[in-house]
C-alpha cells in the first residue's frame, strides 16, 4: 500500500489549479497532472429556473467573459422558443460582443502575454508584467491600454445595461435598443479601436517578428502540438465570434466538416478523470486516446490560433491582410506552433474592432424593432458563441412553460484542458532530466504555455487568464515529494 | 411501537387576535380538546404575519406552522387577510420547492364563534404532522455545519 | 503598517466568478489614489504574493481585506480563517460573500445530484461513472483536490465579518467611494460606520432609485419579459406585470437594470432592516396582486414559474432557511 502523502497545507490553500509532476525510477518525467479544484454545479441549479434567466444566471460562471455566457444562453433561449430575433437585435448583440472581444484580447495581450515577448521570456519575473512593458515601450502605451478597456466596457454598458454581467438579452432579442447619439458615440470609439489594434500589431511585428530569438522560440518544437482545431465560421468560412457553424479541421488542415449548434453532440464528447473537477472535451468521431496529439487522438484546440486554422480567412479587409501575412510568415496552414496564438489573437483584435465599426454604422442598428415575442412552444435549444478562450456551448431542455428541465454547458477554457495538460507535460519533460530540474526555465516555459491558451479557469473555477498561481510538485517514483516549485 | 407514535410534533400557530385567537380561547374554555403541541402566537391581524415569522419558526425547529385569521370579508382591518391569502400561497409554493412537505404549513379561517372548528383543525394538523415525522430543519450552528461537512463526500 | 508606512491591503476570491475583481480594477483612475495610500500584500488577480507571506504576517497586520466569493469547499474556508486572523477589517465583498450569490442556488440540491448532473450530461462520456474524489490514487502517486461542502456558505457563516458590501458585482463607483472613505478615515477626516454595517450601498430600496413611474396600480397577472410586446419605457416594470425584485432590493446601483428595460434581479441584496429577502419580496408581490379570489390568486401566481429562484436568486445561502431540504437531508 502506498503511503498517504500529506500535502503541504499552503499548496492546498492556494490551489486555484495546481500541477503535480511524477518522476520515474530514472528521474525522468513519468506524468504531469493539472488539477482543477472546484465545481459550482451550474448545470444542476439551472434546472427549475425559467429559460430567460439563463442569460443572467450563467453570466456568473465567469466574470471575465460574462458576455460570452450571456450571449450563448440568450441564443439557446431563442432556439428553445424557435424564435428568430429581428436583425437589429442580432446586430446589437454582436456589436456588444465585438467590443467585449476587443477589451478581452487587449487585456490579455498587454497585461498577460505581452510581457513575455516585450521583456523576453528570460527577463526577471519582477519585470515581466504590464509595468515592465510600459517602462520599455513608453508611458503613453499604458494610457492607451486603459482607454481601450474603458471603451470596450462603455459599449457593453450602453447595449447590455451593466459593465459586468449584462442584463438586456432576452428570448427573441433585447429589452432595449440604442439611440442615434449612442450610436455615434459607439462608432467614434470603434474607429479609435481600429487604430489601437493596428498599433498593437505593429508593436508585435517590431518587437517579436523582428527579433530572431523570439521567432525561433515561436517556431521551435516545445510548444508544438499537432492536434485538431475548431472555430466558428460564417457562411463564407470566415471567422465569426457571434454566429455561424463550427468548423473542424484535422492536423493537416483538412476540413472534417462543420456543425451547427444543435449538432454538437455528434462532434464533441467529454472525458472524465477522477483527480480533477473539470472535464476533457474531445472529438467524438476520433475518440479519446489520452493526452496525446496526432491524427488518431481526438484532442482538439479552440483558441485564436485554432479559429484561424479552422477558417478560410477574416471577414474584414484589414484583418484579412494580416491573416495572409500570418500564414505566409509561418509557412502555411495549419500553424501548430502554439506561441503563434498571441499573434492570432491580435489579428482577431483587429477584426473585432473593424466589425465593431461595421455594425455601428449599419443603418439598421438604431432600429426600434429589437424584440420578437416568441409564439411557439418552448422545447429544447442549443446556443453557441465563440468565446475568446474557445467555443462555448449552452444546451437547455425545458417544459412547456419554458422552465429548464436539463442543462448542458461546455465552457470555453474546458475545450483546451487536454492541450494545456499536454503542453505542461512537454515543458516538464524538457526541463526535468534524470532528476535534474531547471527550475526557472521550467516555471517560465510552463507559464508561457498557460498564457498562450489564456486559460480562464474562472469558467472552470475562478482564476483569471494567465494569472493562475502555480504550484508544481515533483515526486519521485516512490511518490515522495522531491521538489516543490511555485510562482504565486 | 415505532418512534412515530411517541413523536410529539412542535407546532407554531400564528393567530389573529380578533377571531381565531378568540376561537382558540373559546375552545379552551369550552373544554373542546385540542392537542397541546401547538404554541399559539397572537398577532393583531393575520395581515401582520410576515412570511419571515414562518421561516423563522421552521428554522428554529418547528415541525409544522399554522396560520389562522378571520374569514375572508371579516377582517377587522378591512381586507388584510386577503393579503394573507396571497402571501400564504407564495410562501407555500416557495417552501414546497425547497423540499418542505406542503402539509406542514396550513392556513385556517375561523371566526370567534368557531372554537370547535379550530380545535378540530388543530387536532387534524397535529396528526398530519405527526404522521410526517420530525422535520429537524438544521439550525446551522457552526458545529452542526461541520458535521454535515464531515458527512459530505 | 509596513516599512513604507502604508497600511496593508488584501483582496481574495473564494468560490467567485472573477467579476468582483474586474469591477474593482474598473475603478480606473482611482487606482492611483489607492496605490498612494495602500500597500497591497495579497491580491492574486493583480500581483504576485504568496499565502506563505500572509501566514508570516502578524495577526491583524492587514488593515483591509476585501473577500469575494462564497465558501464552497474546505480550501475556501481555510483561506477565510487565515485572512480573518490577519485582517483588522474584513469586508464581505459582493453578493457571493455576503449572501451566497447565484452559486448559492446550488443549496436547493444535494451535492450528490450536483455531481450526478455534471458528470453525467448528454455530452459526457463516462462509462465507469467516475466522480472526482478529494484523494485519488494515480498510478504514479496520490492526488488531492479540495473537498466540496454539502452547502455553499456565506463568509459570515464561517468567520466574523466587519462590513458587507453587496452587489453582483458591486458597482465600480461604489467601490471607489468606499476606498475614498477608508482613505479619509486614515487621514482622520472621517469615521468608519459601526461594525456590521452595509457599506458601498444605499439605505433604501432599488425602487427609490428607479426613474420609472409608479401609479400604485394593482396587477391581474404576471408576465414573462419575453412575452411583453413592447416594454413601456417609463412605467414601473412590476406594474406591467414583470416580476421585478426592486421593492425588496437595497439601493446602491442606481437601478441600472430597470433603466435598461430589464427587471431588477436583486443583486444588491436585502434592503436595510430586511432579514430575509424572499420574505420581504413575497410580501411586496402579495400586495400588488389585484384579487381576492383564491382560484384567481392561484392562477395569477402561476405566472411566477420559479418562486424559490425568484425570491432567493442571490440570497438562498444567507436566508433564514439557508438551503433546501434535498441539500441537507440525503
Ligand atoms: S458577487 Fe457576482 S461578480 Fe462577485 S464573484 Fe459573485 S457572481 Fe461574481
Ligand atoms: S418595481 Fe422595479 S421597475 Fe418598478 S419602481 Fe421598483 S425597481 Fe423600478
Ligand atoms: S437593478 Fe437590481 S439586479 Fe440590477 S444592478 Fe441594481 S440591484 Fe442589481
Ligand atoms: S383582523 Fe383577523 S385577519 Fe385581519
Amino acid at each position: 500500500m502506498k503511503q498517504r502523502i500529506s500535502i503541504d497545507p499552503i499548496t492546498r490553500l492556494e490551489g486555484h489549479g495546481k500541477i503535480e509532476i511524477f518522476l520515474d525510477e530514472a528521474g525522468n518525467v513519468a506524468n504531469a497532472y493539472l488539477l482543477i479544484p472546484e465545481l459550482r454545479g451550474f448545470e444542476r441549479f439551472c434546472v427549475g429556473r425559467p429559460i430567460e434567466e439563463m442569460a443572467l444566471l450563467t453570466n456568473r460562471i465567469c466574470g471575465v467573459c460574462p458576455e460570452a455566457h450571456h450571449m450563448a444562453a440568450a441564443k439557446a433561449a431563442d432556439a428553445v422558443y424557435h424564435v428568430d430575433p429581428p436583425p437589429a437585435a442580432k446586430k446589437l448583440r454582436e456589436l456588444l460582443y465585438s467590443a467585449f472581444y476587443f477589451t478581452d484580447h487587449t487585456t490579455h495581450f498587454y497585461a498577460l502575454a505581452g510581457p513575455d515577448f516585450v521583456m523576453g521570456p528570460d527577463a526577471p519575473v519582477a519585470e515581466r508584467n504590464i509595468l515592465g512593458v510600459i517602462h520599455k515601450v513608453g508611458l503613453e502605451i499604458g494610457g492607451k491600454v486603459i482607454q481601450a478597456r474603458k471603451y470596450g466596457h462603455a459599449v457593453v454598458e450602453i447595449i447590455g445595461g451593466r459593465k459586468v454581467h449584462p442584463c438586456t438579452s432576452i428570448p427573441g432579442g433585447l429589452t432595449k435598443g440604442i439611440t442615434e447619439e449612442q450610436r455615434q458615440e459607439i462608432e467614434k470609439m470603434g474607429r479609435w479601436a481600429i487604430e489601437f489594434a493596428q498599433f498593437s500589431l505593429k508593436l508585435f511585428a517590431d518587437m517579436v517578428l523582428g527579433n530572431k530569438t523570439y521567432l525561433d522560440l515561436i517556431l521551435g518544437d516545445i510548444y508544438t502540438h499537432k492536434t485538431y482545431y475548431i472555430g466558428t465560421v460564417d457562411e463564407n468560412n470566415k471567422v465569426n465570434f457571434y454566429d455561424g457553424k463550427v468548423s473542424v479541421v484535422d492536423p493537416e488542415g483538412k476540413r472534417l466538416g462543420k456543425y451547427a449548434a444543435h449538432e454538437y453532440t455528434d462532434w464533441i464528447a467529454e472525458h472524465v478523470e477522477p483527480w480533477t473537477y473539470l472535464k476533457f472535451p474531445y472529438l467524438k468521431q476520433i475518440g479519446w486516446k489520452g493526452f496525446v496529439d496526432g491524427k488518431d487522438s481526438g484532442v482538439y484546440c479552440a483558441t485564436p490560433l485554432a479559429r484561424l486554422n479552422a477558417s478560410d480567412g477574416m471577414a474584414t479587409p484589414l484583418a484579412q491582410e494580416e491573416y495572409e501575412k500570418f500564414y505566409q510568415t509561418l509557412g502555411g496552414k495549419p500553424v501548430h506552433q502554439r506561441l503563434a496564438t498571441h499573434w492570432a489573437r491580435l489579428i482577431e483584435l483587429l477584426y473585432a474592432a473593424e466589425r465593431w465599426v461595421e455594425l455601428a454604422t449599419d443603418p439598421e442598428i438604431t432600429s426600434d424593432n429589437f424584440h420578437t415575442v416568441p409564439t411557439e412552444k418552448p422545447t429544447e435549444g442549443v446556443g453557441i458563441v465563440e468565446a475568446p478562450r474557445g467555443t462555448l456551448t449552452h444546451h437547455y431542455w425545458t417544459d412547456e412553460r419554458g422552465v429548464v428541465t436539463k442543462a448542458n454547458l461546455i465552457v470555453g477554457t474546458t475545450n483546451n484542458y487536454a492541450p494545456i495538460s499536454m503542453s505542461i507535460k512537454k515543458a516538464a519533460q524538457n526541463f526535468i532530466k534524470q532528476g535534474v530540474t531547471v527550475t526557472e526555465g521550467l516555471l517560465n516555459r510552463v507559464e508561457m504555455a498557460f498564457r498562450l491558451y489564456d486559460p480562464c479557469f474562472g469558467c472552470a473555477t475562478h482564476s483569471l487568464p494567465g494569472q493562475m498561481p502555480m504550484i508544481v510538485t515533483i515526486r519521485n517514483a516512490q511518490g515522495e515529494v522531491v521538489d516543490t516549485i511555485r510562482r504565486d | 411501537m415505532s418512534e412515530k407514535t411517541t413523536f410529539e410534533p412542535v407546532i407554531v400557530g400564528f393567530t389573529c387576535n380578533w377571531c381565531s385567537y378568540r376561537a382558540a380561547d373559546a375552545a379552551g374554555m369550552g373544554r373542546m380538546k385540542y392537542a397541546p403541541n401547538v404554541r399559539l402566537i397572537r398577532v393583531m391581524c393575520s395581515g401582520r404575519i410576515d412570511p419571515q415569522f414562518v421561516l423563522k419558526a421552521f428554522a428554529e425547529g418547528a415541525d409544522g406552522v399554522m396560520i389562522t385569521g378571520c374569514h375572508p370579508g371579516d377582517c377587522h382591518y378591512i381586507d388584510q387577510n386577503y393579503k394573507t391569502m396571497r402571501r400564504y400561497e407564495l410562501l407555500r409554493r416557495t417552501l414546497v420547492q425547497m423540499g418542505l412537505e406542503p402539509e406542514r404549513l396550513r392556513l385556517v379561517w375561523a371566526s370567534a364563534a368557531e372554537g370547535q372548528i379550530l380545535a378540530d383543525e388543530i387536532n387534524d394538523f397535529v396528526e398530519t404532522v405527526r404522521a410526517l415525522g420530525p422535520l429537524n430543519w438544521p439550525k446551522w450552528e457552526k458545529e452542526e455545519t461541520r458535521q454535515l461537512i464531515e458527512e459530505a463526500v | 503598517m509596513s516599512a513604507n508606512g502604508k497600511p496593508k491591503f488584501a483582496m481574495y476570491w473564494a468560490a467567485a466568478c472573477g467579476g468582483c475583481e474586474i469591477a474593482t480594477l474598473n475603478i480606473h483612475e482611482k487606482v492611483l489614489d489607492f496605490d498612494a495610500n495602500f500597500e497591497p500584500v495579497f491580491w492574486p488577480v493583480a500581483m504576485d504574493g504568496k499565502v506563505k507571506d500572509v501566514e508570516a504576517l502578524e495577526d491583524n497586520a492587514i488593515l483591509l481585506t476585501l473577500f469575494n466569493g462564497g465558501i464552497r469547499n474546505d480550501e475556501n474556508e481555510e483561506m477565510a480563517h487565515l485572512l480573518r486572523r490577519k485582517s483588522q477589517i474584513l469586508v464581505a465583498f459582493g453578493s457571493c460573500a455576503c449572501e451566497g450569490g447565484i452559486p448559492g442556488l446550488a443549496n436547493l440540491s444535494s451535492l450528490d445530484s450536483l455531481f450526478e448532473t455534471a458528470y453525467d450530461t448528454l455530452s459526457t462520456d463516462n462509462p465507469e461513472n467516475l466522480r472526482p474524489s478529494p484523494v485519488y490514487e494515480a498510478p504514479e502517486g496520490e492526488l488531492h483536490i479540495p473537498r466540496l461542502y454539502k452547502v455553499l456558505k456565506t463568509l459570515d457563516q464561517v468567520v466574523p465579518v466587519d462590513y458587507y458590501m453587496p452587489g453582483c458585482p458591486p458597482e465600480s463607483h461604489q467601490i471607489a467611494a468606499v476606498i475614498d472613505l477608508v482613505i479619509q478615515v486614515l487621514q482622520g477626516k472621517a469615521q468608519l460606520p459601526p461594525k456590521g454595517s452595509v457599506i458601498g450601498a444605499g439605505v433604501s430600496t432599488c425602487c427609490d432609485e428607479c426613474d420609472r413611474k409608479r401609479n400604485v396600480k394593482k396587477i391581474s397577472k404576471f408576465v414573462r419579459i419575453q412575452d411583453v410586446k413592447e416594454i413601456d419605457p417609463e412605467l414601473c416594470l412590476l406594474e406591467q406585470g414583470i416580476p421585478c425584485n426592486g421593492p425588496a432590493t437595497r439601493s446602491g446601483c442606481g437601478a441600472l437594470c430597470p433603466a435598461a428595460g430589464a427587471q431588477c434581479i436583486g443583486c444588491y441584496g436585502p434592503a436595510e432592516g430586511v432579514v430575509d429577502f424572499g420574505a420581504r419580496l413575497m410580501t411586496a408581490f402579495a400586495s400588488v396582486i389585484d384579487s381576492k379570489d383564491p382560484q384567481e390568486i392561484s392562477r395569477i401566481l402561476d405566472g411566477i414559474v420559479d418562486p424559490a429562484g425568484q425570491f432567493y436568486r442571490f440570497n438562498l445561502a444567507g436566508s433564514l432557511l439557508r438551503a433546501g431540504k434535498p441539500a441537507w437531508k440525503w
